[in-house]
């Protein structure tokens, strides 16, 4: 370029005309390039109801949010309404797919979720229905909803009737549904009686001839009981449940005597073992009680559902 | 005591051992991808399944519309056996050239189903139509299904293909003889990467998929 800036002008108007037209199809291909612009990104799921186009008013999100959570807290079945202006690069069901994948809305064991999902300007909405509810609301019911329902309100522009016939119509496929209620006691989070026995059972012989094999028999026990009282006490948070289950578990492996006879006694300290930590694992699920909502994890969702224009 | 403590624990070691060094090389990775994609396949299959199981239905609805384009129609049909026509097994996932037959043949068979669909747009009677309409609704779902379930088999083979070629792992796939899997390519290649043509004078087009 620096001996290009030095000849004359006239020698310098080619060179400049092919500059322009360099310039030119960079523009063209920098345009083309814009249009083929990154997808749009997945909302956190921070509510049932996600308004990214400011269609509804407070009181109307408000209404509609506690629809869904009496309706969560009646059947169990999770439905989340996301509104947005556009889903441009993809289309309505792309998106929604990729949406419903990421949250898994739906209860962690039965993965009943549904998504209604609006683009506003792009006229176009959809319900996404996971594998598990494809019974209770089929392709062609899922269409007939948007099409009977929801978009000749979305004509009249009155988006919240809308959503609002599409949710109900959803409900009342959902409640014909034999799906499993929600428990009404005991979240997620605690340990059952089954749960326990199947511990003190099949992880304490094991722990216990493993611990009693290194350690001998008085100790290992010790160290198995110590552990296997640790444990429950973290699961369950009770200190009493903790010491009856490590008492427990100390006299069965003693009584039992899987270890190496004659171990030296003496006093031991806690040993830790191993395996209570693959215990531990897999439990997890959000308790969804309170005013906070989070997605139940289990929605698997295969492309069902139907999508609408108006 | 020592020792005979030790003995004790020779099978457990042993066992131990073993798990280790074959969840080491991936041995078992191999194993739960490639069930993996074994079952993303079937579901693959079984969404095209049910695709040809609704053009029988969706063929006799618009013979009723007698002024139907029959070239449209014929094309739809000598598609669909030409689809039935090719079955890829799980056995079969590991030869391209069966899963490139195929894919085409599948894939003629959606280009000629979505023209039918767009064609129908310019007949009243077929829109005011409900059974077709209604199978026009499970066609798209299936389509979309189709699409998902291609993702997923896509996204197994992708990460069974990665534990095959990277290192320590291609050691394993060579002695049990694992080869990479063919996943999906676009069959119409040159085909998208041409720009469509827009006509706005033409009353015969009409917006393809909704």
């Amino acid at each position: 370029m620096s001996t290009a800036m030095r000849t004359p002008a006239l020698q310098l108007l080619p060179w400049l005309r092919l500059l322009a037209a360099v310039f030119g199809l960079l523009l063209l291909l920098w345009v083309t390039d814009a249009q083929a612009q990154p997808v749009q990104p997945v909302p956190a799921l921070s509510a049932r109801v996600i308004d990214r186009s400011a269609t509804l008013n407070a009181t109307q999100l408000q209404a509609l949010e506690q629809k869904l959570a009496r309706f969560e807290a009646e059947r169990g079945s999770q439905i989340v309404v996301l509104m947005l202006p556009t889903t441009a690069p993809e289309d309505i069901a792309a998106y929604a797919h990729r949406v419903a994948d990421n949250w898994k809305i739906g209860r962690r064991e039965i993965g009943d979720g549904i998504l209604l999902i609006v683009a506003k300007d792009d006229r176009r909405v959809r319900i996404e229905v996971a594998r598990a509810l494809e019974g209770a609301v089929p392709d062609l019911a899922a269409y007939q909803i948007i099409d009977r329902l929801i978009t000749p309100a979305f004509r009249q522009n009155d988006f919240d009737a809308g959503v609002n016939a599409g949710v109900d119509a959803l409900m009342a496929r959902i409640r014909g549904e034999e799906l499993p209620l929600p428990a009404t006691t005991a979240p997620a989070n605690e340990l059952s009686i089954e749960d326990l026995g199947a511990f003190l059972f099949i992880a304490v012989p094991v722990v216990g001839a493993f611990l009693s094999g290194i350690l001998g028999r008085k100790l290992g026990a010790a160290a198995t009981g110590g552990a296997a009282g640790l444990v429950v006490k973290l699961l369950t948070g009770s200190l009493l449940i903790g010491l009856l289950a490590g008492g427990a578990a100390l006299v069965f492996v003693l009584v039992l005597g899987i270890g190496g006879g004659g171990g030296r006694g003496g006093p031991g300290g806690f040993h830790r073992g191993g395996g209570p930590v693959i215990w531990g694992g897999g439990r997890g699920g959000g308790g969804g009680g309170g005013g906070g909502f989070s997605s139940g994890g289990g929605g698997s969702f295969g492309g069902g559902g139907a999508s609408g224009r108006w | 005591m020592m020792l005979s403590r030790l003995s004790r624990l020779t099978p457990a070691i042993v066992i131990l051992s073993t798990t280790l060094a074959l969840s080491g090389c991936g041995y078992n990775d191999f194993q739960r991808l490639d069930e993996q994609t074994k079952s993303a396949w079937a579901e693959v299959l079984n969404q095209y399944q049910r695709r040809a199981d609704l053009i029988p239905n969706l063929v006799e609805t618009v013979k009723g519309e007698t002024s139907f384009e029959q070239e449209t129609l014929t094309r739809v049909i000598e598609a669909r056996s030409r689809a039935t026509a090719i079955q890829v097994s799980p056995e079969t996932l590991n030869d391209p050239q069966a899963m490139e037959r195929f894919q085409q043949a599948q894939g003629q068979l959606g280009g000629a189903l979505s023209r039918l669909l767009a064609v129908s747009e310019n007949y009243p009677n077929l829109k005011a139509n409900q059974a077709f309409q209604d199978l026009r609704v499970q066609l798209e779902g299936t389509e979309n299904r189709v699409t998902v379930a291609r993702n997923r088999y896509i996204d197994s083979v992708q990460q069974y293909n990665v534990l095959a070629r990277s290192f320590p792992t291609n050691l394993t796939a060579m002695i049990f003889s694992y080869s990479p899997k063919a996943g999906f390519t676009v069959v119409n290649e040159a085909e998208i990467s041409t720009p469509p043509k827009v006509d706005f004078g033409g009353a015969g087009q009409s917006p393809g998929k909704q």
